[in-house]
């Protein structure tokens, strides 16, 4: 028998990982997986669709803004919000997956607070929802540990030398959210009003509040 | 050693690019990718830490060429298999899916906004008392590495190996992911947050009071000499 007529052999995918074994496509990857586990009678689609409906339009940054602005204008509350924020944020209905144990970490002018997940994605759902794109990336799990100030400045934030940079690594199921100073002349504006300076960012630490 | 994952301080990855808030999903696929993840993992046939150990256990050169809801759905695949839920040969399409036994615990829509809300708590009673305080000098264990299980999950993240840090607060007792993503219980203990000075990280600190806080379980710390 000569070389030319050995039959095509096809790589033994049977030790492959599992991901192997789905179209290469992501997109189709996922539909394979959807189409797959709907017929086995494990995902419900009407389920799924109401998860995204969840994150796209229930869910976001508008809650902690809500938090946030309230802290500003309430002491008693910025007390009990200190000491104790997930029983805070439940009572306002903010309690949820990947915000079970939630702390709340507070800048001041000698102190900024910024917080990453270096080992995934660690961040605060019931309060921010989905995490954007950057702090899911590469370039920011791996360098907020080591230069916090270069990656402010990637977001045009440069900080005054007697501020000090806390940055929080959220390894466990902690959750940070982080209070940024009220800026000046927003004396007397109340809390809807004031939500419109908190942006999701400032609550990660990589933006200040916007000015009136 | 560590794992791919396992990227902070790492050198090399350019500019983080800010993005406008109302952006939450970059393509299609990936709201179906995120929800089919949180509605497969309510089967309760996993938990959150083995789920992570999944994603980390892909192959670097998978785990580096995958976007992110690629490797949430590699983690999907391994978990499924592993659990025996899906066979090898569903997956590749070449038998026929079969109902699954677990079928009549499916996510139905008017259950998501219940078992969003409810989370899954990681604080446990314990019983092994806090060692530290709030205030303690402590160094974080040489190895940021699983201590029983070679090549299992750790929330150690390499760069705070063997460092000294300062007991910043005692978050309670928490379930202990080294333990919990192999299925050997929740063994819950006192989990710490610690602070590090970057000076104590890294060869190039880029200002003297700059601080990395981590949080530990108390596994990982032992009181300074």
């Amino acid at each position: 028998m000569g070389w030319g007529s050995l039959p095509f052999m096809p790589h033994d995918h049977s030790h492959d990982d599992p991901h192997a074994l789905l179209p290469s496509d992501p997109a189709l990857r996922v539909k394979a997986l959807e189409t797959l586990l709907t017929r086995k009678g494990l995902i419900d689609p009407a389920a799924l669709d109401e998860i995204i409906d969840t994150y796209e339009n229930k869910i976001g940054p508008r809650n902690g803004a809500r938090v946030v602005a309230r802290a500003w204008s309430d002491p008693d509350f910025h007390a009990a919000l200190m000491a104790d924020a997930t029983a805070v944020v439940s009572e306002m209905g903010f309690y949820g997956r990947q915000g079970e144990h939630m702390v709340a970490v507070e800048n001041r002018p000698e102190v900024h607070n910024i917080v990453v997940c270096t080992l995934c994605s660690c961040y605060p759902w019931p309060l921010l929802g989905i995490p954007p794109g950057w702090y899911k990336s590469d370039a920011y799990r791996a360098r907020a540990v080591r230069e916090p100030r270069k990656v402010l400045a990637d977001f045009g934030v440069v900080l005054p030398d007697e501020t000090a940079v806390r940055v929080w690594d959220s390894t466990a199921e902690i959750r940070y959210l982080v209070i940024p100073q009220r800026p000046d002349g927003t004396e007397g504006m109340n809390e809807d009003a004031l939500m419109d300076l908190i942006s999701r960012d400032s609550m990660i630490g990589t933006a200040l509040a916007g000015t009136p | 050693m560590s794992r791919l994952h396992d990227m902070g301080g790492r050198f090399g990855d350019g500019a983080v690019v800010p993005e406008a808030e109302d952006v939450i999903f970059h393509a299609d696929w990936h709201p179906r990718a995120l929800a089919l993840t949180l509605a497969a993992g309510g089967l309760g046939q996993w938990n959150i830490d083995s789920s992570r150990h999944a994603r980390e256990r892909l192959k670097p050169t998978d785990y580096a060429r995958f976007s992110y809801y690629e490797k949430w759905m590699g983690g999907l695949a391994t978990l499924l298999v592993e659990a025996g839920i899906v066979t090898r040969e569903e997956l590749a399409g070449k038998a026929a899916p079969a109902l699954s036994p677990l079928a009549e615990r499916v996510l139905r829509a008017n259950q998501v906004a219940d078992v969003l809300a409810k989370g899954g708590p990681a604080e446990r009673p314990s019983n092994i008392a806090p060692s530290f305080a709030p205030g303690d000098t402590v160094v974080a264990k040489q190895f940021a590495e699983n201590t029983k299980i070679s090549g299992g999950h750790t929330r150690l993240p390499g760069y705070a190996a063997g460092a000294r840090g300062r007991v910043l607060r005692l978050h309670g007792s928490h379930i202990l992911p080294d333990s919990h993503a192999h299925g050997t219980g929740e063994a819950p203990e006192p989990l710490y947050a610690v602070a590090f000075a970057a000076s104590e990280l890294w060869a190039h600190p880029e200002h003297p009071r700059d601080e990395v806080i981590v949080d530990m379980w108390q596994s990982y710390l032992k009181a300074a000499s």
